[in-house]
C-alpha cells in the first residue's frame, strides 16, 4: 500500500457526523482518485450482502408480485395471462374478508397491548440489582429461542379440550365446572391464541425497554426526588419521556413482525375453527395451498403495502429521536 | 437509583416476578413432563404433574420409527453454516454502514427494513423454480443459500449498532500504522467485536433452526428434512401423537436454550445496540 493512499485513506475515514464531505469541494486529481477508491471500497465491501438478499429475496419477492397480476392457478397452468387488479378485486370480494382483517386488528393489538405494559412492568421491577436477577432475566427469554410453530404446538396441547393442563387447573381452582373446548369456539380460540402470543412476546418488550431505562442518567431522579415527586409523577414525567422514542420504536417494529406473523396460528389452530382465528397472513397460507398464487399473491403486495406505511412512522421516531438527544 | 422501596412495593413487585416465571416456565416444564410419560399415562385422569413412571419410550420412538436423528442433523448442519455466513457477510455491509457516508446508505437501509415486512408466502413459488433452475432443490446448500439471504438485513442493522459503538479512533490509529482498512477490520476490530458477533450468529443459528415455511417448500426427500418440517408432518395427520411431539418439541427446544441461556447478556445488548440506533 502506498503512502498516498494511507494518508488518503486516513483523511475519509471519519466517515460518520460529516455527511458527503466531498461533495462541494474542488475535486483535485488526489481527492478524485481516492474518491473512486472509497467508492470501490464501499461496494466490495456490500457486494457480498447485496447479491444474497437481491438474488434470493428480492427476486423472488419480485417475480412473485407480478403474479399478483396474473392469472396463475395450480389448477389451470395453461392461462397465466395478464388479469389486472381481478386477483385484488377478489381478496375483498371474499366473504371471509371482514372476518380475517378484523381478526389481524384483534392479533395485534390484543397482542401488543398486554405485552408492552407487562414488559414495562417487568422491566422497571428489573432495573434494581436483587438476588438471582441474572437467572431471573436468562429464564424468562426462553420463550424468545422458540419458533412460533412449535409455540402454537405447545399451547395447543396446553389448550387441549381432554387432556389439556389449562382445563385442568381451572377446575382445581374452581373457575369451571366443565372442561372447555377452548380451541374448537371462536371465542375462546382467538384467547387461547393471543395468551400464546403474549407468552412469547412478553421478553422482547422487556429487553428493549430495560436497555432503555439504563440509558437514563441517575441525577434526573435524585433532582425529582429534590422537588418532591412521587412515584406516579416520576414515571410519567421522567422515565416515560426520556425512553419514549425506544417505545415507540419497539411498538413499531413488533407491530410490523406480529402483522406478518403466521406462524405461531398456523401450528395451534391452523386458522380454525371455521376461519375465526385466521389472519391476513395465514389466510394467504390457505390460498396459497388451495393453489391460487395469483391471489395469495395480491394479498402479500397489500401486507406490504400496509406495512410500509408503519414504516413511515417507525422513519419518523428515529429520526425525531436524533433531534432530541444528540 | 430510585428511592427507596417501600415493604409493600417489595411484595408487589416479587409477587409479580414469581408470577411472571411461573407462567414462563410452566409450558416448558409441562411439555416436558408430557413428553416424559408412558405414552398411555399421557390419557389419562387425573392428570400427573409429575409422571408416577418415566418413560424414555416417546424419545425412542422418535429415534426408531421416525428418523429424528437425522432431521436434528439436518439442522444443525444448515443453521451452523448459514447462521456463519451470514454472520461473516453482514459483518462487512454492517461496517461499511455504521463508517461511511455515501449516498445510497438510506435507500439500503430501507431495502434492508423492507425485507422484513414480505411475508415470506409470496417468494416461495419463484424461488422454487429458481432453486429447481439452479438444481438445488432438495438440497442442503440450496436452504442454507436461501438462509444466508434470510438473515443478513436483520443482522447487518444489529451489527451495525455494534461498530457505531466503537470509536472510530480505533481502527484510524491501526491504519495510521500502516494496515489497510481490511486488516484493520480483522485484526483490530474484530476482537473488540467478539460480544457481538457471537450474539449475531447465536440470533442468525436460531432463525434458521426455527424456519418452517421455507424449509418445506425446499426439503421434500424425507432425508433431508430439517427438524420443523418433520414436526409439521406430524401435525398435519388428524391425530396428533402427543407423546412423540412433546418429546420432539423438547428435543428441538433445547439446543436454542442453552445456546440463549448462554449468550442471553450479549444478545440483550445487541438486540438493543442494532434495534435502537437502526
Amino acid at each position: 500500500m502506498s503512502v498516498t493512499s494511507k494518508t488518503a485513506t486516513k483523511t475519509t475515514a471519519p466517515g460518520r457526523g460529516d455527511p458527503t464531505p466531498e461533495r462541494g469541494l474542488p475535486h483535485g486529481g488526489r481527492r478524485r482518485e481516492f474518491t473512486t477508491r472509497r467508492g470501490l471500497q464501499i461496494a466490495a465491501f456490500m457486494a457480498p450482502a447485496a447479491v444474497f438478499v437481491a438474488v434470493f429475496t428480492y427476486y423472488p419477492v419480485i417475480a412473485g408480485g407480478q403474479m399478483a397480476f396474473r392469472n396463475w392457478k395450480l389448477t389451470d397452468l395453461t392461462d397465466t395471462s395478464w388479469v389486472g387488479l381481478k386477483n385484488f378485486r377478489d381478496v375483498f370480494a371474499d366473504p371471509a374478508w371482514s372476518t380475517v382483517l378484523g381478526n389481524s386488528a384483534i392479533w395485534v393489538f390484543g397482542s401488543i397491548v398486554p405485552q408492552l405494559v407487562i414488559g414495562f412492568a417487568l422491566a422497571l421491577w428489573l432495573r434494581r440489582r436483587f438476588r438471582f436477577r441474572g437467572l431471573y432475566q436468562a429464564l424468562i427469554f426462553f420463550p424468545w429461542a422458540i419458533s412460533g410453530f412449535l409455540i402454537g404446538i405447545l399451547f395447543r396441547w396446553l389448550f387441549n379440550s381432554e387432556f389439556g393442563v389449562v382445563n385442568d387447573l381451572l377446575q382445581k381452582a374452581g373457575l369451571i365446572d366443565e372442561p372447555i373446548a377452548w380451541l374448537a369456539d371462536p371465542k375462546t380460540a382467538m384467547v387461547a391464541v393471543l395468551i400464546a402470543n403474549i407468552w412469547y412476546g412478553v421478553t422482547f418488550f422487556a429487553i428493549m425497554i430495560l436497555a432503555a431505562l439504563q440509558s437514563i442518567p441517575d441525577e434526573l431522579y435524585e433532582a425529582a426526588a429534590l422537588d418532591g415527586a412521587g412515584k406516579a409523577r416520576t414515571l410519567f414525567q421522567i422515565t416515560i419521556p426520556y425512553i419514549r422514542t425506544t417505545l415507540a420504536l419497539t411498538v413499531l417494529l413488533r407491530v410490523i413482525w406480529i402483522f406478518n406473523f403466521p406462524d405461531l396460528i398456523f401450528g395451534m389452530t391452523g386458522g380454525g375453527p371455521n376461519n375465526e382465528t385466521h389472519i391476513v397472513t395465514t389466510w394467504m397460507i390457505k390460498i396459497t395451498q388451495q393453489g391460487d398464487y395469483g391471489r395469495a399473491s395480491a394479498l402479500g403486495l397489500l401486507v406490504v403495502a400496509a406495512l410500509l406505511v408503519f414504516a413511515v412512522f417507525f422513519l419518523m421516531a428515529t429520526r425525531e429521536k436524533k433531534g432530541v438527544r444528540s | 437509583m430510585i428511592g427507596k422501596e417501600s415493604t409493600a412495593g417489595r411484595a408487589v413487585k416479587f409477587t409479580f416476578l414469581g408470577v411472571w416465571l411461573l407462567f414462563t416456565v410452566f409450558p416448558l416444564y409441562w411439555i416436558t413432563v408430557t413428553s416424559l410419560k408412558a405414552p398411555g399415562d399421557i390419557f389419562r385422569f387425573p392428570l400427573a404433574y409429575w409422571p408416577e413412571r418415566f418413560s424414555l419410550e416417546n424419545y425412542s420412538g422418535l429415534f426408531g420409527t421416525a428418523d429424528f436423528g437425522t432431521y436434528l442433523t439436518n439442522s444443525l448442519i444448515v443453521s451452523t453454516v448459514a447462521g456463519a455466513t451470514a454472520t461473516a457477510i453482514s459483518m462487512l455491509s454492517a461496517y461499511v454502514l455504521a463508517r461511511f457516508e455515501f449516498r445510497t446508505k438510506s435507500a439500503l437501509l430501507m431495502a434492508a427494513l423492507v425485507t422484513q415486512m414480505i411475508p415470506s408466502f409470496i417468494a416461495l413459488g419463484p424461488l422454487y423454480l429458481l432453486m429447481t433452475d439452479l438444481r438445488l432443490v432438495d438440497n442442503r446448500l440450496g436452504l442454507i443459500l436461501v438462509y444466508v439471504a434470510v438473515c443478513i438485513p436483520f443482522c447487518t442493522v444489529m451489527l451495525r449498532g455494534f461498530f457505531e459503538n466503537i470509536p472510530d479512533a480505533l481502527e484510524e490509529a491501526a491504519m495510521i500504522d500502516g494496515l489497510s482498512r481490511f486488516a484493520a477490520l480483522f485484526r483490530v476490530l474484530l476482537p473488540v467485536m467478539r460480544p457481538g458477533i457471537i450474539a449475531a450468529f447465536i440470533f442468525n443459528f436460531v432463525n434458521c433452526w426455527n424456519e418452517l415455511f421455507l424449509s418445506v417448500t425446499l426439503m421434500n426427500s424425507d432425508s433431508n428434512k430439517t427438524v420443523p418440517t418433520a414436526l409439521n408432518g406430524f401435525i398435519s395427520s388428524f391425530n396428533i401423537d402427543w407423546g412423540s411431539m412433546s418429546a420432539a418439541a423438547v428435543l428441538t427446544i433445547l439446543p436454542t436454550m442453552f445456546l440463549f441461556a448462554f449468550a442471553s447478556r450479549h444478545i440483550v445488548q445487541g438486540l438493543t445496540s442494532g434495534a435502537v440506533k437502526g
